[in-house]
């Protein structure tokens, strides 16, 4: 509840408890969250980080939840507010259930309610601070799509938030083909998540992938990517540098 | 303490153009089909044209949750209107109908930039140019977006319209044949391609007339 008294020089001033109570700026935060579509499915893929600022937090977690039977969604940005996306998510599928008429909530559906509601919150000024991807498959029609905190949504046959955005994107567009095979989509995703690895200091080498088919959703065990550190250009950065001195002659 | 400012915009531009040109019978409306955010782009794919109604098609530009958002709101108070009517709104009607939804939201507007093209109740091309707060004027053609700047100045050397101050008032549309303006269109856009960073992809092009729409795809330099 929000209303305004009246000070000295009659400026209108807000309930400060009212304005507490809007998001800020975010505190834990996930990384990036990549996902293609391939032959059988969806495939998904997401670290298990929770930074604190510049602090890694927490290393133990699930950024990407199953929906439904047919849905499943990833999330970078504020962990809470992730948490109370599933929240909204539950009751959706817990009254959807109580209809008990066979119907059952596709992704297509699960994206458009879930942009709706991060554009209302967006207009309320008070946002949740996430950028989600949801993908999924009914009735063999395969679908993946994005939506960000302020409620801009589009769907694709890949998608990556955050960093993945400028990293990932770029690899998917020049290697992702229509009929992936599903060690094929995982070598790739492997790929766009170990660059993000290199280059994305929030990203941590303990990664899921999820697997979202006609048949259902498998998450992995939490595994590591293999990583090679003695590159010339890690080692010896400045070599042959804008205005450095050194030389690899 | 001193009030706290958001460190978020609620805005965003997504990017894109939208142009339409009303002919005697026709009436062409086309859109890029690029999303972008910044300097990424998020899709190439991506559709700025949506039918509202069978004689009045809407292309927006700018902050696409808005833009979608908006078309909802349209949709929705057209199937009210064919409840309560029995019949489909005219484009002059829906015209009406998004200049005052844009402007119910005048202090928190929808950041949409809108040409609305379709056919009149006469069966003649008809477009009308829209800003962000729902002003809005009839027009022989018109362009919006990013790249509307490229674009306009082009329109108007080649399609000049008489002034709509003229009386007897005389007609805006041009006069040109469905496949010129077709041509002219896609000129107009693969120039625009070239200066524009966030025009490209793809070219959707919708043809309305009176038996119906067709759609064309062209593709737009991907750089």
């Amino acid at each position: 509840m929000t209303f305004t008294i009246q000070i000295e020089n009659g400026t209108e001033v807000r309930n400060a408890e009212a304005d507490s109570q809007r998001t800020l700026y975010p505190y834990v935060t996930g990384t990036s969250v990549v996902a293609i579509k391939y032959k059988d499915g969806i495939l998904m893929a997401s670290d298990m980080g929770g930074s604190y600022g510049s602090t890694l937090r927490y290393k133990n977690v699930e950024r990407m939840k199953a929906i439904g039977k047919h849905s499943l969604l990833g999330a970078s940005g504020e962990i809470s507010d992730f948490q109370e996306i599933l929240r909204y998510l539950d009751e959706l599928t817990l009254n959807d259930n109580m209809w008990d008429d066979g119907n059952s909530l596709g992704p297509k559906e699960v994206h458009n309610y879930l942009t709706r509601v991060m554009y209302n919150r967006r207009n309320k000024f008070n946002p949740l601070w996430n950028t989600l991807v949801l993908g999924g498959v009914k009735n063999g029609e395969k679908y993946l799509g994005m939506v960000s905190m302020i409620g801009v949504s589009f769907e694709d046959n890949h998608v990556a938030t955050g960093f993945g955005n400028h990293l990932a994107r770029p690899i998917l567009r020049d290697e992702w083909r229509e009929d992936l095979s599903f060690e094929e989509g995982v070598k790739l995703l492997e790929k766009c998540m170990r660059v993000l690895l290199y280059r994305d200091r929030s990203a941590i080498n303990k990664l899921q992938i999820a697997k979202m088919t006609e048949e259902g959703v498998t998450v992995s065990e939490p595994y590591s990517l293999k990583t090679f550190w003695e590159f010339k250009a890690f080692t010896n950065p400045t070599v042959g540098a804008e205005g450095s001195w050194l030389y690899d002659n | 303490m001193t009030k706290q400012h958001a460190n978020w915009s609620p805005y965003d531009n997504n990017g894109g153009t939208c142009v339409a040109i009303a002919g005697s019978d026709y009436c062409v409306i086309a859109a890029d089909t690029r999303m972008s955010t910044g300097y990424s782009i998020l899709s190439r794919d991506y559709s700025k044209i949506h039918k509202l109604a069978d004689k009045a098609v809407l292309s927006s530009s700018g902050f696409q949750a808005d833009v979608k958002a908006l078309q909802k709101v349209l949709k929705s108070r057209h199937l009210i209107y064919q409840h309560q009517h029995n019949k489909q709104m005219s484009c002059p009607a829906m015209a009406q109908l998004l200049s005052n939804t844009l402007y119910f939201k005048r202090f928190f507007p929808y950041y949409a930039f809108n040409v609305l093209g379709g056919l009149d109740e006469e069966g003649k091309g008809c477009v009308f140019t829209y800003d962000a707060v729902g002003s809005y004027e009839r027009v022989g053609y018109g362009a919006q977006g990013s790249g509307s700047t490229l674009i306009m100045p082009f329109l108007d050397n080649q399609l000049k319209s008489p002034s709509p101050l003229l009386l007897p008032k005389q007609d805006s549309n041009t006069p040109l044949s469905e496949a010129e303006a077709v041509d002219l269109v896609k000129t107009v856009f693969a120039s625009a391609t070239e200066r524009d960073i966030y025009t490209g992809d793809k070219l959707e092009i919708m043809i309305l007339k009176a038996d119906g729409i067709k759609t064309e795809l062209m593709d737009l330099r991907k750089d």
